[in-house]
């Protein structure tokens, strides 16, 4: 059972891990914005063809 | 699609098309402005913008910038406005009130293909910023900021760019901070605690083993939850119990109970832990600062794309021209007394100057609430803040900027000292007693306690001030105004924080301002009166008047002219732009004779009618109670009637008033003069009801009513208000388009619901109500809390279910009944 304690101690570190990122992307200003984001990513990178929507 | 009838809709921005002669390929556009936009996106290659949203663009009619930001040019302004300068690199943040959809956000950021030279372009939408960075050598300011507005994306160049605010938010990122490590700590901690729920027999050496690991790391996940996440609270009450020691004050802030609680908490599993050995109570705190959190979290959260902040500054140009140095521009904060400026069509008076020009024509309304223009001869004093309408002037500075008759204003001692936030005043109230009470019923169990159980003395007192915290209280308050605020935000009233909700419910006086608050402010209809004119006639004075470019020739073209006002909205004739004569069509008649006296009127003879219009002396009348925008009509020496720009009333601005009536005092302070008189009378006490109102004046009544112990809403528009919305209680800015100008305020209302102010009104009440009841619903809990506590019996996994539950149900109790309320109210 003493193997619970070694994956607590595991666990831990990995969440740390998440918690040092969370902090990281915090003061990069990444909830600053929390709304543009969301619209950039939906853009494609290249132009897809031509032949716009028909008015 | 947007096709009305047989109208073809503005490929670029959806408006109607007036004709079909401006077209690329099968593509129709309303103007050129929006054919240019098309072309430069499609030599770029980024009609991708037209795919993501249908009509994306904003219409480009009436826009005229030819030489607005000519300013741009000079290094000293240039260098004002940029965050970051090099010889490489330029950094500029724009503010563009235009943005509106994702296909802006495309757009903008692909700005760098459009323009060579930029290198990145960075958009923020909520806060409609867009930050470029581009090379000074390849590309000028001057030049990014013309193509952005040839596309329709004009910046919002003004006086207070300049002042650059710092970006980063640091109070709301560490709010963030401490709430991720709060829960990161939170969550981990109720893990560790979930073997103690089931009571283990904690004789087994190994499972016991197990417990004090967990005990021991349980502590250690705890000291930031204390240390970091709940500094503030406890910082908070050390302020507090020092300012009441000082005698300062003898307010207990509502950070002590919360610090006492936590404290107590702390201390608490502390003793359990390394005395006893056994669980502490580390969830349960750490639970209540995460809760606590929360709600400060949400307690912030405004709209923070509005400006409530605005002052004169945001309504001044940035720069102007000045005359005699070639091409030379100065920031207008710098324009010293003598100096000679150019003023073009549109643009705003920077400062108190004498007219150099002949005559000129200038719309005050925004500043002092005349709703007509007012026309200006050669050597007239134009007070600063006026918007000159029609051809180009010169005039002459004969006070700074700051000492203008309009700017002095916020010397006021109004605009220094802070408003008062009441949101924690309420619970500051509250905390009072609540402190005592909790300290009494602490001490008399413990003295209960010492002689009937000594040992039951610490346990007893410290369970009381753990359980009596008003973490329900403190969260019932945050949450329930925040409803509010999203459910008038949804309703287009947008108010400032929570604080402004609370005012609201003390309004008993409510003070209107005419000119664009009662009345629309892009009326500018032109009214005929005192007769008719057939339509034939009326495009004989069409015609007539658009040979002339005196302003208020302009204003009758303008709206005699039915295919310009098939746009959306109402017709602006304020926003003038040139045109050809191709607009009358057929009708056109010969013109066999033309002439004008400038400044006083034109005649003319057309289809073999002679047509005089001008003003009275023009024409001939010698009635008393006329204005210089009132013009008047001759067909064949017969008196036909004048025009006058009138200002028409909002819709169901009545209603709204005989609503108000009812419940509140009523005002109305008007810069205006006396001619809408008779209309409001019926509404207004008569020494309720002012004219020739100066903004001072203005502000001053206000104080007058606060010192009768009224509590004064001011609902106005424009900068002649500013200063009573500041002085008053709740100021009110009614706005058309609520990111356009508005003075500094409390809440921003949107023009289109107006007629639902009553319903806001009594909504805050309501919503007040809800956060009382939740209080009484939360000290339900905490005497059923404290009924446990006293008897000793509150062990940790007791206090782990029932400090969160009680607080999550107070929270879901009083958001639930603000949206059941806002649903029966209709206001959702």
């Amino acid at each position: 059972m003493s193997i619970l304690i070694y994956l607590i101690f595991a666990a831990l570190t990995v969440a740390s891990g998440f918690l040092i990122s969370f902090f990281w992307a915090t003061k990069d200003g990444q909830f600053d914005d929390t709304y543009t984001p969301a619209v950039r990513i939906l853009f494609d990178d290249e132009k897809p063809v031509e032949n716009h929507k028909e008015i | 699609m947007t096709l009305i009838d047989t109208k073809i809709a503005c490929f670029h921005c959806g408006d109607d098309c007036p004709d079909n002669q401006i077209t690329i390929e099968d593509k129709h556009f309303c103007c050129n402005g929006c054919k240019t936009v098309f072309e430069i996106l499609q030599e770029s290659d980024l009609c991708n913008y037209y795919d993501l949203n249908l009509h994306a663009g904003t219409s480009l009619k009436a826009k005229n910038f030819n030489g607005k930001y000519d300013y741009l040019i000079d290094e000293k302004i240039q260098s004002q406005l940029l965050d970051f300068q090099s010889e490489t690199i330029n950094k500029v943040t724009l503010y563009i009130p235009a943005i509106h959809c994702s296909s802006c956000v495309w757009l903008l950021e692909n700005f760098n293909k459009i323009q060579k030279g930029v290198f990145t372009a960075r958009l923020n939408f909520l806060k409609k910023e867009l930050s470029i960075s581009y090379n000074p050598q390849q590309v000028s300011l001057l030049s990014i900021v013309e193509l952005l507005t040839t596309l329709g994306y004009e910046p919002n160049i003004n006086l207070q760019s300049t002042e650059h605010q710092p970006v980063t938010n640091k109070i709301q990122r560490k709010l963030i901070l401490q709430i991720g490590v709060v829960g990161f700590c939170l969550g981990n901690i109720m893990l560790l605690s979930f073997p103690e729920y089931f009571k283990f027999d904690l004789k087994n050496s190994s499972d016991f083993a197990f417990q004090k690991v967990f005990l021991y790391l349980n502590f250690f996940l705890a000291l930031p939850v204390f240390f970091f996440g709940a500094s503030d609270y406890l910082k908070g009450a050390i302020l507090s119990l020092k300012e009441n020691f000082k005698k300062n004050t003898n307010i207990l802030s509502v950070d002590i109970p919360i610090a006492m609680a936590i404290t107590a908490l702390f201390a608490r599993s502390c003793y359990e832990t390394f005395i006893n050995q056994t669980a502490g109570y580390w969830d349960s705190m750490t639970g209540l600062v995460f809760f606590l959190l929360v709600g400060k979290w949400v307690q912030q959260t405004t709209f923070n794309y509005l400006s409530f902040e605005r002052n004169y500054k945001s309504y001044f140009p940035l720069a102007v021209k000045i005359v005699g140095e070639k091409g030379i521009f100065k920031n207008i904060s710098e324009l010293k007394v003598g100096d000679i400026i150019e003023i073009h069509n549109q643009e705003i008076i920077p400062a108190d100057a004498l007219l150099l020009s002949h005559t000129s024509l200038i719309d005050y309304s925004f500043v002092t609430g005349e709703s007509q223009p007012v026309e200006k001869e050669k050597n007239d004093l134009i007070f600063a803040g006026g918007r000159q309408i029609g051809g180009k002037i010169e005039l002459i500075i004969q006070k700074t900027v700051s000492q203008s008759y309009l700017t002095e204003l916020w010397n006021n001692d109004s605009f220094k000292k802070e408003k008062n936030i009441p949101t924690t005043e309420l619970a500051n109230a509250f905390s009072k007693y609540f402190t005592y009470i909790t300290l009494i019923i602490a001490s008399l169990s413990g003295i209960y306690w010492y002689f009937n159980e000594p040992n039951l003395v610490w346990k007893t007192v410290t369970a009381v001030l753990m359980v009596a915290c008003p973490c329900a209280l403190t969260l019932s308050l945050p949450f329930t105004m925040n409803a509010t605020m999203s459910i008038f935000g949804k309703n287009k009233f947008f108010v400032k924080n929570q604080g402004v909700i609370q005012l609201l419910t003390e309004i008993n006086e409510v003070v209107f301002d005419k000119t664009g608050t009662l009345t629309e402010n892009k009326n500018g209809k032109i009214h005929f009166e005192d007769g008719v004119l057939c339509e034939e006639e009326k495009s004989w004075i069409a015609q007539l008047t658009a040979q002339s470019v005196h302003p208020m020739s302009r204003i009758i073209v303008e709206n005699l002219t039915p295919t310009l006002s098939t746009g959306k909205g109402v017709l602006n004739p304020l926003l003038w732009r040139g045109q050809g004569d191709r607009r009358f069509g057929e009708v056109t008649k010969e013109i066999t004779y033309f002439s004008e006296t400038k400044g006083s009127g034109i005649e003319g003879i057309i289809d073999g009618n002679f047509i005089r219009i001008g003003s009275k002396d023009f024409i001939g009348i010698s009635e008393k109670n006329t204005s210089s925008s009132q013009v008047f009509v001759e067909i064949n020496r017969e008196y036909r009637g004048f025009f006058t720009v009138k200002p028409s009333f909002r819709e169901n601005w009545q209603g709204v008033l005989l609503k108000l009536k009812t419940t509140f005092r009523l005002a109305l302070l008007s810069g205006d003069n006396e001619s809408e008189k008779e209309n409001l009378q019926p509404f207004f006490e008569n020494n309720n009801l002012k004219f020739h109102q100066k903004p001072q004046d203005k502000l001053d009544f206000i104080a007058a009513e606060q010192a009768n112990g009224n509590h004064v809403l001011m609902i106005g528009d424009g900068l002649n208000d500013a200063g009573a919305l500041r002085q008053s209680n709740v100021g009110i800015a009614l706005s058309e388009d609520i990111q356009a100008f508005s003075p500094a305020c409390d809440a921003i209302l949107d023009a289109s619901k107006f007629s639902k102010l009553t319903d806001f009104l009594s909504f805050s009440k309501i919503s007040l109500n809800i956060v009382k009841a939740s209080f009484v619903l939360s000290l339900v809990y905490n005497f059923v809390g404290i009924g446990w506590a006293v008897s000793g019996k509150l062990s940790p996994v007791m206090a782990a279910i029932f400090m969160p539950l009680s607080s999550l149900s107070v929270v879901l109790f009083a958001v639930g009944m603000t949206y059941l309320f806002a649903k029966i109210k209709k206001l959702t």
